[in-house]
């Protein structure tokens, strides 16, 4: 990590710990529900982030891996009557064999850039059309848990608690995400993005590294499926697989700053802000905030490439070698 | 059980053909310039609404409005390449997949915004008319779109194989700088690449209309079938997106056969997957390219 990057985290690091608290004080309940939805957003961000931040693999269906963690959480409770904490474990499990699979297969092959965009679209595509088919995953009309209020099953009877929940779950995904930056596997990762040939050519296992990522990617994205299904004890094909979910997946990281630590969140933070506020002051028009997030994208890519981090980097230009690149 | 596949193989094949019609916009545009147009599903939603409006609102008839479309989509696929694409992507590849994405969400939403999620269809007197080809009855509006495909694509080739325009953007294809350097405006060339790639989508939304309906989540159904046609077919060959097409059409039809209609799409996801894992240079390829 170079210093102006240093920097960066520092000053957002702070702005997020502090929006971070204001639930707590300031919050009226439906701006914390507005935050839990932030933070879970954030969990598959971050996900996301592993991949196509640090590792470049753009991934445009992360929905399967969400939609396949609550999918799993869900039918386990419904129909083996699992403990709903250890049904949350096995679907993140499960949510990251999913991601092994897919980037074994993907990578196997040698797909990169668009063709694995474009396949892991497909896979999500694949998994909704089969979610909605079948008896099992409640075909059209989705699963519902029962609800029972009780910290023994996962479910909350405040939502401070249950934003608290999905805070810590954050957190672990924050510190698992500086874990991988600064070990070996992220600057193989990294090293991978920038020049694959060059990696494998200096004695990189490129595929491990891949897979591995990926499965690491299906956990945190499958932490984020269970954290919606025990916030809204309802999951059905289009939330859970559509391509809504993949759009959030990647908007927050590129936003924000793809392959940095917090720039997902921060992502996440302003897009879902100025989405609501718009909402409020536009009334709730469906598709706008979505026609929204796409004008924002647009507008980063155009003005800053770096995204939202950039912004917060010290403005000494020459010191900063990412401005070398041409 | 002959007499069930023989009539979804001619209706596939229907289908199949504004498939490959579909693709062929698109082989142009990712084949031959190595962009990925997200939006491209969305800008065929576009058009689909367009015809629809244009006969509900102006009593035209989606045949009458072809030539009209076909115009308009050139220049608006012209002016998007021009304005939007080549100037927020910065030029970078994976910038140019997340512009046409930010485009196509813009654009889904909007539809739906202004249009409603209504499923919107229009009425024809003609739309019923069956022709019998052997064991088949096949609505006319079908067969029209089947002729008229093949005969688009045929119109296709021959730019990209006569025309200076269609030489200009071959040459870019194969060696962007020496093309550059032989005095192609490479700006240009792109441009008219996507108008034309986009023309083609006008052309598929009028002769879809008559026999298909319009949501705002139309496109995104189209995008993965395109992109599967392209794949399947080989990046940038014409042959091979119009037989894609066709074979995807049946694959699509014999699949909503055996396992319903509802699963129908599974099949050309499966074949999607299949293809990009084990011939992602094309199915009339030889192995290994990439």
């Amino acid at each position: 990590m170079n210093k102006s990057e240093h920097t960066a985290s520092v000053r957002v690091g702070v702005i997020l710990a502090v929006c971070a608290l204001l639930p707590y004080f300031a919050l009226s309940p439906g701006w914390t529900g507005v935050a839990i939805n932030m933070l879970i957003f954030s969990l598959l961000a971050l996900a996301w982030n592993i991949t196509g931040g640090f590792g470049g693999m753009m991934s445009f269906g992360h929905a399967v891996l969400f939609g396949s963690g609550a999918y799993t959480a869900a039918m386990l409770q419904l129909h083996l009557g699992l403990n709903a904490w250890l049904a949350g474990f096995l679907a993140l499990v499960a949510a990251a064999a999913v991601g092994t699979f897919i980037g074994a297969l993907a990578f196997r092959y040698g797909l990169r850039g668009s063709y694995f965009a474009l396949v892991t679209l497909a896979f999500a595509e694949v998994f909704r059309v089969l979610a909605s088919s079948f008896a099992v995953t409640g075909g059209g009309q989705g699963l519902s848990l029962t609800l029972s209020s009780d910290l023994a099953n996962l479910q909350f009877a405040s939502r401070l608690e249950n934003y608290t929940f999905v805070l810590v779950l954050v957190l672990a995904a924050l510190a698992v995400t500086v874990a991988v930056r600064n070990s070996r596997f992220g600057a193989y990762l990294i090293a991978i993005r920038e020049n694959e040939e060059a990696a494998k050519a200096l004695g990189i296992n490129t595929f491990r590294i891949k897979v591995a990522a990926m499965t690491l990617s299906g956990a945190i994205a499958g932490m984020a499926g269970v954290a919606y299904l025990q916030t809204f004890l309802f999951v059905d094909s289009q939330i859970g697989f559509g391509p809504v979910m993949s759009i959030e997946a990647l908007l927050g990281p590129i936003i924000g700053g793809a392959g940095t630590v917090l720039g997902p969140v921060l992502g996440v933070l302003v897009l879902h802000t100025v989405g609501e506020l718009a909402r409020e002051s536009i009334g709730g028009s469906p598709g706008l905030n979505l026609v929204f997030y796409g004008v924002v994208l647009l507008l980063i890519l155009r003005f800053l490439p770096d995204g939202l981090m950039g912004l917060f980097r010290p403005r000494r230009r020459a010191a900063d070698p990412q401005e070398k690149k041409p | 059980m002959l007499g069930l596949i023989v009539p979804a193989v001619l209706n596939g094949l229907m289908t199949g053909a504004i498939y490959a019609l579909v693709a062929l916009g698109l082989t142009l545009i990712y084949g031959v310039l190595h962009i990925i147009n997200f939006a491209h599903g969305s800008l065929l939603m576009l058009a689909l609404y367009a015809v629809y409006f244009l006969h509900v609102g102006l009593g035209l008839d989606p045949y009458a409005a072809l030539l009209p479309m076909v115009a308009a989509f050139f220049v608006l696929g012209y002016l998007l390449q021009r304005g939007i694409i080549s100037t927020f992507s910065h030029g970078k590849d994976s910038n140019i997949l997340l512009v046409t994405l930010a485009l196509s969400i813009i654009f889904d939403n909007l539809a739906l915004n202004l249009w409603t999620s209504n499923t919107r269809t229009i009425d024809l007197p003609y739309a019923f008319e069956m022709v019998e080809i052997g064991p088949a009855f096949i609505p006319l509006p079908r067969l029209i779109a089947f002729l008229a495909s093949l005969v688009f694509a045929a119109l296709l080739w021959f730019i990209m194989a006569r025309t200076r325009t269609g030489k200009a953007i071959r040459a870019i294809a194969v060696e962007k700088r020496g093309a550059e350097l032989m005095g192609i405006n490479v700006r240009h060339a792109y441009a008219m690449c996507f108008g034309i790639g986009t023309a083609c989508l006008a052309a598929a939304a009028c002769l879809l209309m008559p026999t298909f309906y319009v949501t705002p989540q139309v496109g995104y159904a189209f995008v993965l079938v395109a992109f599967t046609t392209v794949v399947l077919g080989g990046m940038g060959s014409f042959v091979g997106a119009l037989v894609g097409g066709l074979l995807l059409g049946v694959v699509e039809a014999l699949c909503g056969l055996f396992l319903g209609e509802s699963l129908g799409q599974i099949g050309i996801f499966a074949v999607f997957i299949l293809t990009l894992l084990f011939r992602p240079a094309g199915l009339f390829s030889p192995r290994g390219a990439r």
